[in-house]
């Protein structure tokens, strides 16, 4: 990733860039008013724009969530990349499932297959780092981080194939 | 009570008055569809409509005059109010040579054109000014409507606005001594006296300007308003009173009004400062004859030829500072030609005084070329650029 050049303009606000792997400088410049500008350089005149579009503070937040939510997903797969062995997954507690209306406890999830549930997602928000008192509750998702095997042997006592 | 004769009166300055904003209206809104500045058509308003023009009524300009310039403080308050202490302070240190250079390329042509033509000292001084300062409000519109904002040499043209603005604050108080017309001994003095007022009120301003924002930072934009207008007005009338020129109290007190308050503020004013600003371009140009614009037509058209080059100059030099090539380096020239509203304000000190009246209509004519040739030819400064690489 290339360094991102700030640049103060007085009046008006600050321009951040940067060059793109493809040799194209992209900015964007930040009105002291809170508008946003979207800038593209043209490649034969590095100094001058080829493309400016201003955006409303809604519009800049939408374009950043948009190109911010890839972003999210592709750090994800560094992640699993990165940590040669070991695995995230989300999974599903089914209703009939072996060990669902257990608790973390009970069930001894970490003892039994190795893994690790770091946090349990319900409709009312999630549960990070779960104690041993936590309920496995049916159609509640937990993230769970082990190796391949471990997350496999999980799966099958939360969810009925 | 009032009298019958009283609300005649006042009926026939209401029409008058209306008469002349709603005409102003149509140009101003003619002027944003081609892209140029208002500045041009406030200016042919003023030349027909006063003295030796074609309607020239007996318009009473008591009034009018307290709202040119109220126009004036208003106009320097909103310049200084774009910019922070911080940012002063930082394009003063990153381009004070290129600042040096626009300074003495600039102003030598009016000074010395004054002084060829046997024109006063103080004339020759305002001459320069008129010369040297680019139009702020015209440049940076300019550049906004061309969507050049982005581009990299503009940080350079604003950072070099930002230091003719600074040595505007140096230069006033200097001039509003010089027109008074002192011995050179008690002048020296009090020039000493004004930048010593004016430096003191720019350290208040960069020290405790964030207080003086947190004071001012109410909820109800009505007490805003009347809050920094009363400040602003207050401030400019203390510093005229000290001989510092009102202009330069408005410029610090903008200065010093930062953070949240800063933007309310500028969207609050800038509507009256258009209004009132307006009635001052008008009225400037309403003092001149137009015939006695046709003596000084040749020495204009010669000095905004100059003027031209002189910020084509001074664009190429910052340019090439800043290892630009040579299409960003005429973009840089052209967007600094524009002169317009400061070169006017500094003509309008002459009204009144023992300066040569010449002045006034050589100023009038040097910005109506310059506030029209300055956006047209930055708009074809690639163009140009074009012309000349292929010439190679």
């Amino acid at each position: 990733m290339a360094d991102i050049q700030e640049t103060h303009l007085p009046g008006i606000g600050i321009r951040f860039d940067f060059l793109t792997s493809d040799g194209t400088r992209v900015g964007v410049l930040v009105h002291k008013t809170g508008r946003r500008e979207l800038l593209v350089y043209r490649q034969d005149d590095p100094d001058e724009c080829a493309i400016s579009i201003e955006l409303e503070s809604d519009e800049a937040r939408t374009l950043a969530e948009m190109l911010g939510a890839s972003r999210i997903i592709e750090q994800l797969d560094n992640l699993r990349q990165e940590v040669e062995g070991l695995s995230i997954d989300w999974i599903t507690i089914d209703e009939s499932a072996e060990w669902a209306n257990r608790t973390l406890g009970e069930a001894e999830v970490h003892t039994r297959t190795g893994v690790s549930i770091v946090a349990i997602i319900t409709a009312n928000g999630s549960i990070a780092a779960p104690g041993a008192n936590e309920l496995l509750q049916p159609g509640t998702k937990v993230v769970a981080v082990g190796s391949d095997e471990g997350i496999e042997t999980l799966t099958a006592h939360l969810r009925v194939n | 009570m009032v009298s019958a004769a009283t609300t005649g009166d006042t009926a026939v300055v209401f029409i008058e008055i209306g008469l002349i904003l709603f005409v102003l209206g149509l140009l101003a809104r003619l002027s944003d569809r081609i892209g140029l500045s208002p500045i041009p058509a406030y200016l042919i308003v003023g030349l027909a409509f006063g003295s030796g023009g074609f309607i020239g009524p007996n318009l009473s300009t008591e009034f009018l005059d307290v709202a040119g310039e109220i126009g004036v403080v208003l106009l320097l308050f909103t310049l200084g109010l774009e910019y922070t202490p911080k940012e002063l302070s930082k394009g003063l240190r990153t381009n004070a040579v290129t600042g040096l250079i626009d300074l003495v390329v600039n102003a030598a042509p009016g000074v010395l054109l004054a002084l060829f033509l046997g024109w006063s000292i103080p004339t020759a001084v305002l001459l320069g000014g008129v010369t040297y300062i680019s139009s702020s409000g015209v440049v940076a519109k300019v550049l906004r409507d061309l969507k050049r904002l982005g581009n990299r040499e503009t940080p350079v043209i604003l950072s070099v606005l930002v230091i003719e603005d600074l040595i505007m604050a140096l230069y006033l108080p200097i001039v509003a001594v010089m027109i008074a017309g002192s011995d050179l001994r008690s002048g020296a003095l009090a020039v000493a006296i004004a930048l010593a007022i004016a430096g003191l009120l720019l350290l208040i301003a960069v020290r405790f300007g964030h207080r003086i924002s947190r004071v001012m930072n109410t909820r109800s934009d009505e007490s805003l308003l009347l809050g920094v207008v009363g400040l602003t007005l207050g401030i400019a009338g203390v510093a005229q009173e000290l001989n510092v020129s009102a202009a330069v109290g408005a410029f610090l007190v903008g200065i010093s009004i930062s953070g949240p308050v800063q933007e309310r503020a500028s969207s609050l004013i800038e509507p009256l400062r258009d209004l009132f600003a307006a009635i001052f371009f008008v009225l400037f140009a309403f003092r001149i004859d137009p015939e006695s614009m046709s003596p000084v037509l040749l020495p204009a058209i010669a000095l905004a030829t100059v003027g031209i080059a002189s910020k084509m100059l001074t664009g190429w030099w910052a340019g090439r500072r800043h290892g630009f090539a040579t299409r960003a380096r005429i973009r840089a020239g052209t967007a600094l030609i524009a002169r317009g509203e400061f070169s006017i304000v500094i003509a309008g000190l002459a009204v009144g005084t023992t300066i040569d009246q010449r002045l006034l209509p050589l100023t009038a004519t040097y910005v109506l070329l310059l506030a029209v040739a300055g956006p047209v030819l930055t708009r074809f400064a690639d163009s140009f650029a074009n012309a000349i690489s292929s010439d190679r």
